[in-house]
């Protein structure tokens, strides 16, 4: 017999010892947030004339938006390839993108100087900079994401509006509303879906645009024209080990089974994206004879070596094994280490291969910025339990056993 | 239909783009190759004769009011035992270099923005809050900046700066060829002040026909290489010097406009929205197609 699973909100305990350290942690970044809003970025961060950007676009942005492709890796996959089978994993997926995305949008405020003008790109256009291409997408995508999760609030309060005191009333008037918003959504869903891909294809490609104009000041280990095409085969790539991944440490976390079913097929897909990734890597390293870098022995070559070693070949001779794809352990660590590459790669494009032709001091992230980077996944991680908590996000064994409501759920299709 | 919706969206979308940035006041845009006025000015700095007076640090600081000690105190040589920067509180440094000509007396370098002719602080503004001016000025505007600093990140010639200890309104400050000066007939004060004529202000053509020009009479003298006319697509300050340029701590540039690239890539992926509609519209019928066959299916 076939298992049906639907998404159910998760009902456990929300405090553990490990959610008290992240709070700890978070408020400890709020705090360094503080001090950066009252005494300016120089203050919090070691950011200079000679390294403009640091950890906050390194890591909260670039790594940020890499990590949140499984969003419309799994959309691509389950929504426009209409694979069924993966429809489970969809729902976190979108979820992951959704704050992703948010605390993507919330690194830029914090970074940029001027963080009351940040809605300046939406009216001065400038269509040759590679930045205002990703601003704009990442703000429309952002958008898309919510409108996507929206079917997941739908269903979690039609039919559970429970509004006390003097607010009553307004049970029924919501109810309606939300009955009405679900009914449209469901029909127009396929649009946003479509636009989801779209935009991340764009913007995650238009990501790697963003240092070619830097040119010789970044490392030639990674500085090539075919960026945007790296940048986007190695967000591909990650999607899927990052959807695994985190749905091993959910089920660890909540105590539930591991998807094991969905995730190792999930798992089979990684190797051949991988595999094409890394050979990009290495032909376009072998056309542009930079492989000569790495006799010198400095953090570059370094860093190099460790991303690809690490984070793409070991990787992929492990996706391609049975015996790791059926183990849960195994194919943690798997995908791990492709979340761990790609996490690296985009630190190396923004943050190490800068090598400014003028500097006093080379850049290394103040405490401020680490406490600031760290709160804000801390937060982010507490904002995912939150919401699957609280809303059927993760699938788990329906026990109602009824194939119908699997079915009218989606929201996505009739 | 409601696909058919979307494109349309997307169509009024770039209609709606090219007016808005048609409307806003930009004097030039990014690569501007058929809008550079021929006669553009520049400046020529002839390293061989600077002395290192430091003066045009002084009147560049004075006129755009910018706190500074007084005049004498710059004669202070001291300052040049360490390379220093064009930072937010100067526009314009000095720094000195041996000459290998003549050990009696060293080789000083004024450095500031060198208002390329296609400027990468230009085409990667993501509000478009620098300008090339007809002038040969590349300007910021306080009005735009959102204080993200890819500029700094594009110059080549690391110039850009920021005022990273102010909390509200931090600017980017760098040389904007004194704009205001020029547009009123006055020289650049760096140009004004300084005593030995180092520097030369001048149409851009004529001073590469002069620097050719001493060049040519004092072979002997000069590397024959006139920095900052080829160097990222032509810069507006050029350069001459007795030694090689990266002794002096220049950057070496090629000849291809700094932003070249990245904007071939943007205009690419973005050429009359034609690659993101047909993407959007292969995902549709792929859409289509997979919810089709999965029907049939069942």
């Amino acid at each position: 017999m076939e298992l049906f699973t639907r998404p159910t909100a998760i009902n456990k305990k929300y405090f553990t010892p490990g959610v008290i350290i992240l709070i700890l942690l978070a408020l400890n970044g709020l705090g360094w947030l503080a001090a950066r809003f009252i005494f300016g970025i120089g203050a919090v961060t070691n950011l200079s004339n000679q390294y403009p950007w640091g950890i906050w676009i390194g890591i909260d942005v670039a790594a940020g938006v890499a990590l949140a492709a499984g969003g419309f890796t799994t959309a691509a996959l389950g929504h426009v390839m209409h694979r069924e089978y993966y429809h489970d994993v969809v729902r976190p997926a979108l979820l992951t993108a959704m704050l992703g995305y948010t605390f993507v949008a919330i690194g830029v405020f914090i970074d940029i100087g001027r963080w009351y003008y940040i809605w300046h790109p939406l009216i001065m256009w400038n269509g040759s900079s590679a930045l205002f291409e990703v601003g704009i997408c990442v703000m429309i995508y952002l958008t898309v994401l919510y409108i996507e999760f929206l079917p997941t609030v739908c269903e979690r309060f039609i039919g559970h509006m429970n509004l006390k005191g003097g607010l009553k009333f307004l049970n029924r008037p919501v109810e309606k509303l939300l009955i009405l918003l679900n009914r449209g959504l469901s029909k127009t869903m396929f649009i946003f879906i479509i636009a989801g891909v779209v935009l991340s294809t764009l913007h995650q490609s238009s990501l790697g645009t963003l240092m070619i104009i830097a040119g010789p000041k970044m490392h030639p280990l990674w500085q090539t024209p075919i960026l945007p095409l790296l940048f986007l085969l190695s967000a591909i790539s990650v999607g899927f080990p990052m959807v695994i991944f985190e749905s091993l440490i959910a089920a660890r976390s909540f105590g539930l089974k591991p998807e094991m079913r969905v995730l190792s097929r999930l798992g089979t897909m990684v190797a051949p994206i991988l595999g094409v990734y890394l050979a990009f890597k290495l032909g376009d390293m072998f056309i542009r004879e930079t492989f000569v870098y790495l006799t010198s022995f400095n953090l570059q070559s370094v860093m190099f070596v460790i991303e690809l070693l690490f984070g793409v070949i070991i990787p992929l001779r492990m996706f391609l094994s049975k015996a790791v794809l059926n183990s849960p352990l195994w194919l943690f660590i798997a995908s791990s280490l492709v979340v761990f590459g790609v996490f690296l790669n985009r630190l190396n494009n923004f943050v190490i291969a800068y090598n400014p032709p003028y500097k006093f001091a080379t850049y290394i992230p103040s405490i401020g910025e680490i406490s600031i980077t760290v709160g804000f996944i801390s937060l982010l991680v507490l904002a995912y339990r939150f919401i699957v908590m609280n809303f059927p996000v993760i699938s788990q064994p329906d026990k109602k056993y009824s194939p119908a409501t699997k079915f009218a759920i989606r929201g996505s299709e009739e | 239909m409601a696909k058919q919706n979307r494109r349309d969206f997307l169509k009024t979308a770039a209609v709606a783009g090219t007016a808005i940035s048609g409307l806003s006041i930009k004097p030039a845009k990014a690569a501007p190759k058929n809008i550079l006025s021929e006669d553009r000015m520049g400046v020529l700095v002839d390293t061989t004769v600077c002395i290192g007076c430091r003066n045009c640090e002084w009147a560049c600081k004075n006129a755009h009011n910018m706190p500074t000690q007084p005049q004498d105190k710059y004669s202070d040589r001291s300052v040049f035992k360490e390379m220093r920067r064009p930072d937010e509180n100067a526009f314009t440094v000095v720094n000195e270099y041996p000459n290998p000509q003549n050990s009696e007396i060293p080789t000083d370098v004024k450095v500031q923005c060198m208002h390329c002719d296609h400027p990468a602080c230009v085409s990667a503004c993501i509000v478009g809050a620098f300008s090339k001016h007809e002038s040969g000025a590349v300007t910021w505007d306080t009005t735009r900046c959102i204080g993200c600093r890819y500029c700094m990140v594009a110059c080549p010639f690391q110039v850009p700066a920021f005022q990273f200890d102010k909390a509200l309104n931090p600017q980017i400050k760098k040389c904007d060829f004194c704009y205001e000066r020029t547009k009123v007939g006055k020289l650049p004060a760096c140009v004004e002040i300084c005593p030995v004529e180092a520097l030369t202000y001048g149409s851009r053509i004529d001073l590469i026909r002069i620097a050719r020009d001493r060049i040519r009479r004092n072979p002997e003298k000069y590397v024959n290489h006139i920095f900052g006319e080829f160097e990222v697509g032509g810069t507006s300050w050029l350069y001459l010097a007795n030694q090689d340029f990266s002794k002096l701590q220049f950057p070496k540039l090629g000849e291809k406009p700094a932003p070249g690239v990245s904007e071939s890539i943007q205009h690419g992926i973005f050429a009359y929205f034609v690659p993101p509609v047909s993407l959007y519209a292969l995902l549709g019928g792929l859409m289509w197609i997979t919810k089709r066959k999965n029907e049939s299916e069942e």
